[in-house]
């Protein structure tokens, strides 16, 4: 009789590529749940607008490239992908902007370079810097959080997909665009002042970002990824903060906490650079990569003229991800010389 | 308590050692035909010294040893020899191999054989020689020649005898049940590896998972009157621990460089079913004609460890397992780690065949068709080579070799740990052995294209030395003629001329049909 001749391995672990995709998407599950809260429903409303768009643009993308469309939408990777850029964009989005986001991600973003796990660069933030260059009012405009503004119901996030130009929004300035347009005060008093400022970082969006975290730790204890390039975007960008604190003066670039706690910082910290694909590989080559991203994450909020920065510190160290790993190759075993004694 | 080291990467996959039922060993008895391989370990064949129709019986010579890459192969059990021809053997790429067909008469007549009276005193080549005899390759599934691998290296001197019961693979017990049952002679013959060595110390290693065959060990070990300092270590089981290189990392800290030799670090590991073959070697006589097998998987009705004779086909073993082949599509020589799979069963067990796995689907399924590679970095977690997998699937797959080198291919010792985790189920290990290959036939074809050059050239300056060698004595007879014509111009030059010409028509006269230089 005649058996089936296949390699070793024959035995396989537990993991699965849709496995992973679909434990990330159950990790944004806090920070959505925060944005939610503090918001109103438009994030929840752009995530579901945008995994329709998703699943029609990646089943297009692969009829055009001739592939069988089943195993690429069973793997909910570009659901993770929408999801995250949904996420990243302002609550109360208009459908077109959702769509382009959605499109250019999608196609431009991954399809053109291949498809999944060919992409130099990560799609979601492909997406959101296209919008972020070719929209920038409607980029920048942000709901007021609950408790400094009135949050908007269902029909309010309905109007406000359909028909923008009908919606009316309570739009305030994040607490990252306060402090870059700060003249002259000191950070106690401009803190004391401005309503945005909450507990430590900024109304809301303290929250979201703990929210944030809480899901990436979940992520780490479910070993999706390494702490490598989590770790060094927070140390880095905590210790640029530090630096740049100035104690507190008119001049200062706002605390660690604050930064740590503000805008993407942890969103981007552990659901958009922990993307396999676009980053460095071995873990110390993370570890740099991730650092280099919180430095140009300080540099750019600070300095820079857009109101975050992650989008395009991730961007830069994508180009930068295949020279890291040029120079962080593992040594491997038996590498090192055997030392005398050791005979 | 001696501590142990901690190793990059590894897995912990379902073990299923139980299914066995380790430390039972059972006799799978005597076909009525054995096929024995000529090639049974790494290195030459040896040479046939049977015919066809000839009786032999139980463990008489039936293939001689050809250089010191060759190990011996004798008669399992008595019989005659019915074809020595070409046969299936279990081989990856269903090879064939030069067989020895022996009918069994049932009547399991051996030879009486004798061993060494005290091999403490006998000479160190002297024991090799009988090791060389007996047959013995390692029995641990690489099938290394033992004698070699005790001759050890040339100017390396072993501190260190490493008996390897760690047995890391799931499924495979063997070891475990051989350590259970004899453990007084896995010592014993690690005692006399060791005197061969000139080994100061013998490490008995054993994973935590097998606290029967542990505290057998010990036992063993304090028992026996040793010179050698003793000492049965265990660590935590994983995955691959057992590999050499891995378990001597766990033991000593140390690693064995890259391209290297265990001898450099000054230790040689051997597998305890080979050391209790070399006892009965030395003691006995006795050549090694049998092994443990652990005949498992869910689709055999009685799996266990079955003492197995040499040559015994599988399609026997599996009749007597009880095998239902309603919900099975895989045979594997070997545990689901680094075994492969047999096309059929109609191959023999040989000198490495430690495990035969017969898994139904629901328990080793099928794999699923590969999707993309999301560059998780699983595999670089599970690496214990400390590898990235990931790059040299990249590079195998654009076939550039300068990265896969750069990226240490060849350290790679395909465990198969990173397709175990891989999350889009690739067959990593699958394109690192098929790149490994095109590397060794680029530097095979680069070492005979190299030879042509040099042969080209040394043909070119060859040609070029006798065309100047020629032009030279060309030259040397035009300046002699110059000379002359030099010496004749005192006389007068017309009547020189004329005599010359005559002298010219003359010769052509006396020659017509001298063949010219060049039509030849």
């Amino acid at each position: 009789m005649s058996f089936l001749k296949i390699t070793s391995p024959h035995g396989h672990g537990p993991m699965s590529t849709a496995g992973i995709m679909q434990t990330v998407l159950i990790a944004t599950l806090p920070g959505v749940i925060a944005l939610t809260w503090f918001f109103g429903p438009g994030t929840l409303i752009n995530i579901a607008v945008g995994a329709a768009l998703a699943l029609v643009f990646e089943a297009g993308a692969l009829a055009l490239r001739d592939r069988s469309p089943t195993p690429y939408l069973k793997d909910y990777s570009v659901l993770v992908t929408s999801t995250l850029l949904c996420i990243a964009l302002p609550p109360y989005s208009p459908w077109w902007l959702i769509a382009t986001g959605i499109f250019s991600s999608v196609i431009l973003g991954k399809h053109v370079f291949g498809g999944l796990g060919y992409n130099p660069f990560n799609p979601a933030m492909v997406g959101y810097v296209i919008l972020l260059i070719s929209f920038p009012l409607q980029m920048s405009t942000w709901q007021a959080p609950r408790g400094l503004g009135e949050i908007p119901g269902m029909m309010d996030a309905l109007t406000a997909l359909v028909s923008p130009a009908t919606y009316d929004a309570v739009t305030m300035a994040t607490p990252l665009d306060v402090l870059r347009q700060n003249q002259g005060l000191l950070m106690a008093d401009l803190q004391a002042q401005k309503p945005q400022f909450g507990l430590w970082a900024g109304v809301g969006w303290e929250w979201v970002n703990i929210a944030f975290l809480v899901g990436g730790v979940w992520l780490l204890y479910k070993r999706i990824f390494t702490w490598h390039a989590p770790v060094g975007l927070l140390v880095a960008l905590g210790m640029c903060a530090a630096i740049g604190f100035d104690s507190g003066s008119s001049e200062s670039g706002g605390s660690p906490l604050l930064h740590w706690l503000s805008g993407a910082t942890m969103f981007g910290a552990f659901f958009i650079i922990t993307d396999p694909v676009s980053s460095a590989v071995s873990n110390k080559g993370r570890l740099i990569f991730g650092a280099l991203i919180g430095v140009l994450i300080y540099l750019i909020r600070v300095h820079g003229n857009y109101p975050d920065a992650v989008a395009f510190a991730v961007l830069i160290l994508n180009f930068a991800a295949p020279l890291i790993d040029q120079y962080t190759q593992p040594a491997v075993y038996g590498s090192r010389p055997v030392k005398e004694d050791e005979l | 308590m001696r501590s142990v080291h901690a190793i990059h990467g590894g897995i912990h996959p379902y073990e299923a050692k139980g299914l066995a039922a380790p430390g039972e060993l059972l006799d799978a008895g005597i076909p009525d035909k054995l096929v024995l391989p000529l090639s049974q370990h790494i290195g030459r064949q040896p040479e046939v010294v049977v015919a066809v129709g000839e009786a032999v019986k139980g463990g008489q010579l039936l293939a001689l040893a050809e250089g010191p890459m060759s190990v011996s192969l004798h008669a399992p059990t008595s019989g005659v020899i019915t074809a020595i021809e070409d046969r299936s053997v279990p081989h990856p790429s269903g090879l064939t191999n030069r067989c020895i067909e022996l009918q069994c008469d049932g009547e399991d007549d051996w030879l009486t054989l004798t061993g060494l009276s005290d091999w403490r005193t006998t000479d160190r080549n002297a024991l090799i020689e009988a090791i060389s005899g007996a047959g013995i390759a390692g029995m641990g599934g690489a099938g290394f020649p033992t004698a070699v691998k005790v001759n050890g290296p040339p100017g390396q001197s072993i501190n260190t005898l490493i008996i390897n019961g760690t047995e890391c693979e799931p499924y495979i017990s063997s070891d475990d049940t051989l350590m259970q049952i004899d453990a007084p002679s896995i010592v014993e013959g690690a005692e006399i590896l060791a005197h061969i060595v000139g080994a100061k110390e013998i490490l008995f290693a054993v994973e935590d998972n097998k606290p029967t065959a542990l505290a057998a060990m010990r036992n063993a070990v304090e028992r026996s009157e040793s010179e050698c300092q003793c000492d049965v270590v265990t660590f935590p089981t994983k995955y691959p621990s057992g590999g050499e290189k891995q378990l001597i990392e766990i033991l000593t800290g140390k690693q064995v460089p890259s391209g290297g030799l265990p001898a450099h670090l000054g230790i040689v590991c051997q597998n305890p079913g080979t050391a209790v073959a070399v006892r009965a070697a030395i003691l006995e006589g006795k050549p090694l004609t049998e092994r443990i097998v652990t005949l498992t998987g869910e689709a055999l009705g009685k799996p266990g460890n079955y003492r197995v004779r040499l040559g015994t086909p599988i399609s026997y073993l599996l009749a007597i397992t009880k095998f239902d082949p309603s919900n099975n599509r895989r045979l594997i020589h070997g545990g689901p780690m680094m075994g492969f799979a047999l096309e059929n069963s109609d191959v023999p067990v040989i000198k490495t065949t430690n495990c035969i796995l017969v898994p139904t689907e629901q328990e080793l399924p099928t794999p699923p068709p590969a999707q993309a590679c999301i560059r998780c970095g699983l595999c670089a977690e599970a690496c214990p080579a400390s590898l990235l997998p990931q790059q040299l699937y990249w590079y195998a797959r654009a076939k550039d070799q300068e990265q896969l080198e750069k990226h240490h291919l060849f350290d790679c010792i395909e465990c198969g740990a990173c397709s175990w985790v891989c999350p889009s189920h690739i067959p990593l290990v699958q394109y690192y052995r098929s790149a490994k290959g095109s590397i060794i036939d680029a530097r095979a074809e680069k070492i005979r294209s190299d030879r042509s050059r040099e042969r080209f050239e040394a043909r070119q300056e060859r040609v070029e030395q006798e065309l100047a060698a020629r032009e030279a004595q060309r030259a040397a007879r035009r300046a002699a003629a110059q000379k002359k014509a030099d010496t004749d111009t005192d006389d007068d030059p017309i009547a020189a001329a004329i005599a010359r010409a005559k002298a010219k028509k003359q010769t052509a006269e006396e020659t017509p049909s001298a063949p010219s230089d060049t039509d030849s």
